[in-house]
């Protein structure tokens, strides 16, 4: 009942590669402390209606399953097989060429075979086999299929929760295989008997019951902002508004709730703050549509449709044109890949015009939600805004592309383009570990909870490796990102790997060198650091 | 679900040791669990100030406050903190005072 204690970087990365001597199906699960995320409280499915809620832990014998789980879980797959054509395509189309295996950050972070994307997939794959192809129902083994047993759902819930659905591998395979929708398939099935994740969990009750992962009610959430704009005041003299639910504002922006709560993203809470007070922006929060992020995607399909639909609802009854999403990841591929059929058309809303330089954002004509990267940087493109970037010269950054707005909407342009101009000194990590073969975090998911460190010590370790590169080769001490999951988990990756480089949104690093109307001689930084780099506010 | 023994009395906590029900708390059960938590003897003055502190905006706003408003209202740096509860604020002080653990992008 306390924090797991992680080896120390030095016998973490002596990984052993070789595969076990026995066949994986004949290799059991071993659920090592510091490798695995707690079992999902009762209260929080409950509180969604879920299946099964109990008192267990994936280290117990007993999982408390329901008596008919098989059925369950094979009814699930049938289901699942004729309702998303990509699952049964996924199911079946793969040649295990192998171009996978060694993508995985978690199989580089910790050798186990099963993380290789292929044979994770075919953890799902051998039990599609045996009850839903002729081959597998009859020949069994000799056809790569294997009956579903406890074993095997322990063995799934491992893996598919040791999987941050990064999508990395996705990138090399000749067919194009989704991993991260046979982990979502996987954690769909291993839901509806009821197993599931708390730190996944707990966030959709959250999200649910107020709107936000945190469980942050409207007087905190005024609270948590009003306080940042009193640091704002405190840096820069300027005072900023913050609009809460404001009918007839003409856009709505969503934000993590990682960045209204937890260092460093509050820094980043700040730029927005800054940005949209110095360009006039007729804007509006909502203390209910108050998460981009959306942890029913790690959940289920439905899970993710049910939460994400407070953000068209807000921005119907609040009269807003359009909607602006902050620097958040996995809500990208969300909002870009499905919010639109999953609760659209929001043909209520207006295609989205930037009200500062008249920019249409065609790309979002559809969802009708821009990306705040692309906003702001068009606002830099068309020269609205006036940047003082040494103000930033204590920093040399290096920018983490965020998985999911990098892979799952194309996102590499416009955070590098902001940064260069708000920055002197920019340094880009190896090719094959930035853009599309961006590396993960390791904690992404649901999976950046304390009782899994090791396993994210270790899935991180090859972004980390690549920091540390840009580190010794060009002194970099901050690695700016797009996601808030990345900013609540890079820096103890930082700290475990890379000591002395820290973490920062892409809007910290803006408003830094923003310079505002009306402020005072800014000496320090938001994070109250002398722009010389030393530390003055003995109060941070 | 886990439980832990203080003072003579039994109380529901998660995993790590948090109290799942704020109203369960008393000033026993930090007492006791202080020492578990790095800190030797008697709780101080200004451990109790920020215990309360914390269990105050937690009634009323439903949410541990950020870090850094802790230090500001308190007028302590994050070295003052750690100097209090060896924990850190999140994992000891809020630990203490009964709060339960935030869960998402933090």
């Amino acid at each position: 009942m306390s924090f797991v204690k992680i080896p120390t970087p030095d016998k973490l990365i002596a990984i052993r590669y070789e595969p076990p001597e026995t066949s994986w199906m004949d290799t059991p699960t071993v659920f090592r402390p510091g490798t695995w995320s707690y079992s999902g409280a009762a209260k929080n499915l409950t509180a969604l209606d879920m299946p099964n809620p109990r008192a267990w832990q994936p280290s117990d014998e007993d999982w408390k399953l329901p008596e008919n789980w098989q059925q369950i879980i094979l009814e699930g797959m049938r289901e699942r097989l004729e309702k998303y054509r990509s699952f049964k395509l996924f199911m079946d189309i793969c040649v295990r060429c192998g171009a996978c295996a060694d993508k995985c950050h978690f199989y580089i972070g910790s050798g186990d075979p099963k993380n290789m994307p292929v044979l994770r997939a075919e953890l799902l794959r051998s039990v599609y086999r045996r009850y839903f192809t002729e081959s597998g129902k009859r020949f069994g083994r000799l056809a790569g299929a294997r009956d579903l047993t406890v074993d095997v759902l322990k063995e799934w819930f491992y893996y598919f929760y040791q999987c941050t659905e990064c999508r990395r591998c996705s990138v090399f395979c000749p067919y194009g295989i989704d991993q991260a929708e046979i982990t979502m398939m996987g954690r769909e099935l291993l839901n509806l008997v009821g197993c599931n994740i708390n730190w996944v969990i707990e966030p959709a009750a959250n999200c649910f019951r107020t709107g936000n992962h945190l469980g942050i009610q409207p007087g905190g959430i005024k609270d948590m902002l009003e306080f940042i704009a009193d640091d704002i005041e405190d840096r820069t003299g300027v005072r900023v508004e913050v609009p809460l639910n404001k009918k007839g504002a003409e856009i709505l922006f969503v934000a993590p709730s990682g960045d209204y709560f937890a260092d460093p993203g509050t820094y980043t809470c700040m730029g927005y703050l800054m940005l949209f007070h110095e360009i006039g922006l007729n804007y509006t929060f909502s203390t209910y549509a108050s998460e981009g992020g959306n942890f029913g995607l790690f959940t289920s399909h439905e899970m993710a449709k049910r939460l994400n639909a407070k953000i068209y609802a807000e921005a119907k009854r609040l009269g807003v044109k359009w909607i602006l999403g902050g620097e958040c990841g996995h809500m990208w591929r969300l909002l870009h890949q499905y919010m639109d059929t999953m609760n659209g058309p929001a043909d209520f809303l207006a295609e989205p015009v930037s009200p500062i330089t008249g920019t249409r954002f065609e790309n979002a004509r559809s969802t009708k939600m821009v990306h705040i990267a692309e906003f702001s940087a068009d606002l830099i493109r068309k020269g609205k805004l006036k940047l003082n970037p040494a103000r930033n010269d204590a920093l040399r950054v290096t920018f983490h592309d965020s998985c999911n707005p990098a892979r799952g909407m194309g996102l590499f342009e416009e955070p590098r383009y902001i940064i260069r101009h708000a920055c002197n000194h920019f340094h880009e990590m190896a090719e094959d570990t930035i853009r599309e073969k961006t590396l993960c975090c390791g904690s992404g998911a649901g999976l950046g909870n304390d009782e899994n460190m090791e396993m994210r010590m270790r899935g991180g370790m090859p972004r980390a490796m690549a920091v540390r590169q840009v580190k010794e080769k060009h002194g970099v001490n901050r690695l700016a990102c797009i996601c808030a999951i990345d900013r609540a988990t890079l820096p103890p990756l930082m700290e475990y790997w890379v000591p002395g480089v820290t973490v920062s949104g892409v809007h910290e690093l803006l408003a830094n060198a923003l310079v505002m109307t009306g402020e005072k001689d800014r000496t320090t930084d938001l994070r109250g650091q002398s722009l010389e780099g030393k530390t003055v506010d003995e109060t941070l | 679900m886990p439980q832990i023994e203080l003072a003579g009395k039994t109380y529901d906590v998660d995993e790590d040791g948090f109290l799942q029900e704020l109203d369960k708390w008393n000033e026993e059960f930090a007492q006791a669990y202080a020492n578990t938590e790095g800190i030797e003897g008697q709780l101080t003055e200004e451990h109790w100030k920020l215990i309360h502190y914390l269990r105050n905006y937690f009634q009323q706003f439903g949410i541990a406050p950020m870090i850094r408003k802790v230090c500001k209202d308190n007028g302590m740096d994050l070295k003052k903190l750690y100097e209090l509860f060896p924990t850190g604020p999140a994992k000891g002080a809020c630990k203490l005072a009964g709060l339960s653990k935030p869960t998402g992008c933090v």
